[in-house]
């Protein structure tokens, strides 16, 4: 966001090396586990960082909706809550949007533990000072 | 073929200068109920997305001087920005579906039929459930194309399959998965690996390529089978002159097929008939032969 009190239409502008966070709620089926992805989401929420929250990466591929090829051209590390890697990335190529090989991380949520796929999320990029 | 081919608004919640933090208590729970109700969020601020895609945007956030005027200057994306200062949860969500207006947008159905009053007549319910290729282990045989009756495949313009119709699959049908000799067609949403998108193992590619041809499963050409088996029940149907009776034969006679391929009942009991099986499955055959010979001409 600008440092005025008017928001722009490219509110999220990061610095290259920032992490992109993407969080998918798989809000039309029940398999994944919704402890897990209510705790990820609480964590994410008081992480006090920006992040990207979809209501369902298959609804959207379907969709081949365009945020999905913003999310794989855009700059710096890109991680992922969702479900398994193998399905994720083949979402994202029936959206006309393959995901680069490089620099994309994707945690479970149906199999790791909340506090797994928080560590993974918030993790300080390779590299940093931090 | 999307229900909904329009794009959702999104919804960005603003925290940043000039605005004053959500209450900490509320804040996930304004995101999830977004989400619930299909909407795509952006908390704004380092590490979300570098820019948005047309479309429409909702600005909420806690303005203690008031929304502040926003207007898009490319023109591409519609703002409405309002404040939600004080406001409960469901307040901040009813504030939403008041900006989205008549805009139409897909929704989980738990969430679509709690919806009451206007917002019912502009949400559509349609669960994505299709199937997803795994690019590193299809060999692009084309049998999933042969097999499937929906055309909910395709073939890309560089002769390699496609999912090209997602919205013509039947809900929680998995059976063309069963029909991949390489263990490469997901369904994000089924409850099992490796179907699921879950690991592959030796056992699996193993059993899935036991199993390749379904038909010899069954004892024929699986949709000779299926043919025979409706041109029994119609035969029955014109000497018993029982609606019920010949739908309850066909269920029994489908039991087998339906066991051994997974597919939902409903799913054969919508089949079409004998002569447009017949149809679908040569025009299905010939795209995916057509397919495999570009390829080999372009390979050559």
């Amino acid at each position: 966001m600008s440092e005025s009190n008017t928001p722009n239409t490219t509110p999220t502008a990061v610095a290259a090396d920032a992490v992109r966070i993407l969080y998918c709620r798989c809000a039309y089926a029940q398999v994944v586990p919704p402890a897990v992805k209510d705790a990820v989401l609480a964590g994410l929420a008081d992480a006090g960082r920006g992040f990207e929250m979809v209501p369902d990466l298959c609804e959207m591929a379907a969709r081949r909706d365009p945020h999905l090829a913003e999310l794989a051209r855009g700059t710096g590390p890109l991680r992922i809550a969702a479900c398994w890697p193998r399905a994720v990335q083949g979402l994202f190529v029936l959206a006309d949007a393959p995901l680069p090989q490089q620099g994309v991380e994707i945690l479970n949520m149906r199999t790791d533990t909340a506090e797994t796929v928080l560590a993974g999320m918030l993790a300080a990029p390779e590299g940093s000072a931090s | 073929m999307i229900a909904t081919p329009l794009l959702p608004p999104r919804v960005v919640v603003y925290e940043g200068a000039g605005a004053t933090p959500l209450p900490s208590g509320d804040r996930a729970g304004i995101f999830a109920s977004l989400l619930d109700r299909g909407y795509a969020v952006t908390r704004a601020g380092t590490g979300a997305a570098d820019q948005l895609a047309g479309g429409a945007m909702i600005v909420i956030g806690c303005f203690p001087e008031g929304p502040p005027a926003v207007a898009d200057a490319s023109g591409q994306c519609e703002v409405a920005v309002r404040d939600v200062t004080g406001l409960s949860v469901g307040e901040t969500i009813a504030v939403v579906e008041e900006a989205r207006g008549t805009r139409r947008m897909n929704r989980p159905p738990d969430a679509a039929a709690a919806a009451n009053g206007p917002v019912a007549n502009t949400v559509d319910t349609w669960k994505p459930w299709f199937p997803v290729i795994d690019t590193a282990r299809c060999t692009n045989c084309m049998q999933c194309l042969s097999f499937c009756l929906f055309d909910v495949y395709g073939v890309a313009g560089d002769q390699t399959l496609r999912v090209e119709n997602p919205s013509n699959c039947k809900v929680n049908c998995p059976a063309c998965s069963r029909v991949c000799p390489e263990v490469a067609i997901m369904f994000p949403k089924y409850h099992a690996g490796p179907i699921d998108g879950g690991p592959v193992a030796d056992a699996d590619v193993h059993r899935e390529k036991m199993k390749v041809d379904i038909s010899a499963l069954l004892g024929g050409d699986i949709y000779a089978k299926l043919r025979e088996r409706s041109a029994d029940a119609k035969s029955r149907f014109s000497k018993e002159r029982s609606a019920d009776q010949a739908l309850a034969e066909r269920r029994r006679c489908l039991t087998k097929l339906a066991d051994a391929a997974q597919i939902p009942r409903e799913v054969l009991d919508a089949l079409p008939s004998p002569e447009e099986i017949q149809r679908r499955v040569e025009a299905a055959a010939a795209r995916a032969a057509a397919a495999k010979e570009a390829a080999s001409g372009g390979s050559a």
